[in-house]
């Protein structure tokens, strides 16, 4: 096994209940170390619910995540913790913390978790922001900043502490398409400039085109289609067609079904 | 009647429930402040420091104000039945006694919960609906360690200083009320204060300040961890954090008051 074929993320069989609902049934895949690995699907697919397990926010009901070879969902919390530190988590809401200024924010898992000088930490807040296009707004918070900005932010935060791994959730969701294009090759960036394994939950099509090395497209909690771009294009299974080309669903032509379920009756 | 079991039954299994999360959390806060710290896991001082000074000399003023015109009202309403008998030196005994062993700790206890409780539950519930919550244990960081721990311990802190401080208000009150209205020799008043106070009322206040600084913020953190679903959710927990609050302080008020006065 080669350098870009090495799985750093393995899921197996994962199963995760919402009281007797499956919201994932059986989930399997490997995400490579170093590619962009992207999670499509419509809403209520179980997408976001596969990312807070990536994650460690939640823990399955069975099936395993491995993550570098490690079980992620049987180790103890302390070990857990660590294993956190090497995976960087990017929100749909950006999830700042509104008391604390953008520098503030950044520099708190380095505070938390590493004993360097504050004058480092301080440069190291710099560079992440940099490294986002936010070089200069240290000192703003988070409510005066733009969707679009709060996001990058977000993105420096997670990348405070060097990740391996880095998961976003819907990076694209509520922001215009000029930005949302900004932020699919700041993802790129990322991946290119430090081999980052980047993981994106997303249902745009147009930023799976730019970004994406391998796809997993979820339908109902199940994988329904498993590789590149184009193998998902050759797929034959109808849910991944009428994804691609944009259909609706077939509505249902039985009309008194309907009314039975609007009037109650029997 | 299978509607009034099932009601029962569910009322009783909701009720086991949030006893089990509210124990689960103070197992929880007590590991992250009494055992942790030994093994080198560090207390968040400073932010615990911040929080003291917002719970503390934040309230003070309120506190404060409302304890001295309490002391005011309650010397003219006892001079008011102590007149027939000839007896308004005792204003100072009623005065004095009921500031320290109930209403300087409950009136400041209810007026944190108002002024920070709410405010406990307000934070961590805006911060669980927009994701700052996961953020943070995705960082590696423990919400109860890095939250909670130092709202409890400026919490634990604050309730009893502020309480001190409205004992000798609510007397000042008493004694300002006495001497102007009453017209009660300044001297004759501050030593019948002194005779009729022993360390035993000014225990019974500061013991009950110390649990009630527990359910304030222990409601407010575990009303805040419920809050599910944007803004509506955060509002209605934050009114019932301070209901709630307001309701187990008279609770554990009145197990204190049997304790001390059957003990």
């Amino acid at each position: 096994m080669n350098e870009t074929t090495e799985n750093i993320i393995e899921v197996r069989d994962l199963v995760v209940r919402y009281g007797n609902r499956a919201v994932l049934d059986g989930v399997s895949f490997d995400v490579r170390r170093g590619e962009v690995f992207v999670i499509l699907g419509g809403s209520g697919c179980g997408k976001s619910t596969l990312l807070r397990n990536l994650a460690g926010l939640m823990r399955p009901h069975s099936g395993t995540i491995r993550i570098n070879g490690e079980d992620f969902t049987a180790m103890s919390d302390s070990r857990r913790i660590e294993v956190s530190k090497r995976l960087g988590m990017c929100f749909q809401g950006s999830a700042l913390f509104n008391s604390l200024s953008i520098g503030d924010n950044v520099a708190l898992p380095l505070r938390e978790h590493t004993r360097l000088e504050e004058s480092t930490i301080e440069i190291m807040t710099k560079i992440k922001l940099e490294l986002v296009g936010l070089g200069g707004f240290q000192d703003y918070l988070p409510s005066a900043l733009s969707g679009g900005m709060k996001k990058r932010a977000g993105l420096a935060r997670a990348m405070a502490m060097d990740p391996e791994i880095i998961l976003y959730d819907e990076p694209s969701a509520g922001l215009d398409p000029i930005v949302a294009a900004g932020l699919d090759q700041l993802i790129r960036k990322m991946q290119s400039t430090f081999n980052l394994t980047s993981v994106v939950v997303t249902h745009e099509m147009e930023s799976v085109k730019l970004i994406a090395d391998r796809v997993c497209m979820l339908k109902a909690g199940r994988v329904v289609g498993l590789g590149s771009l184009d193998d998902l294009h050759a797929s034959d299974h109808p849910f991944v067609q009428q994804f691609f080309d944009r259909r609706p669903d077939e509505e249902s032509g039985d009309e008194s079904a309907y009314l039975k379920s609007l009037t109650g009756a029997p | 009647m299978s509607a009034v079991l099932g009601y029962t039954g569910r009322v009783t299994l909701n009720s086991l429930y949030a006893l089990s999360t509210v124990c689960v959390l103070m197992v929880e806060t007590a590991n992250w402040m009494l055992v942790q710290p030994l093994r080198g896991k560090g207390l968040r001082l400073r932010s615990a420091v911040e929080h003291f000074v917002e719970f503390g000399v934040g309230s003070l003023p309120i506190v404060g104000m409302i304890c001295f015109l309490i002391g005011v009202i309650m010397a003219m309403q006892s001079a008011y039945t102590l007149k027939a008998w000839g007896a308004t030196i005792f204003i100072a005994n009623l005065v004095g006694v009921a500031a320290l062993r109930e209403l300087a700790p409950l009136m400041t206890a209810i007026l944190i919960t108002g002024r920070n409780g709410s405010a406990i539950t307000a934070e961590i519930g805006t911060m669980k609906v927009s994701e700052e919550i996961d953020a943070l244990r995705v960082m590696g960081l423990n919400p109860i360690k890095y939250l909670v721990v130092p709202k409890f311990l400026a919490m634990l802190l604050a309730v009893p200083c502020v309480t001190l401080l409205a004992m000798i208000i609510m007397i000042l009150g008493g004694f300002t009320a006495a001497v102007l209205f009453v017209g009660i020799d300044p001297k004759a008043y501050f030593d019948q204060t002194a005779r009729a106070l022993v360390g035993k009322d000014l225990l019974t206040g500061v013991v009950k300040s110390f649990f009630f600084a527990i359910v304030i913020c222990w409601v407010g953190v575990y009303r805040g961890f419920q809050v599910e679903g944007g803004a509506e959710g955060v509002g209605r927990q934050t009114t019932s954090s301070v209901v709630t609050s307001i309701f187990i302080i008279i609770l554990v008020d009145l197990m204190w008051t049997a304790l001390f006065y059957f003990g």
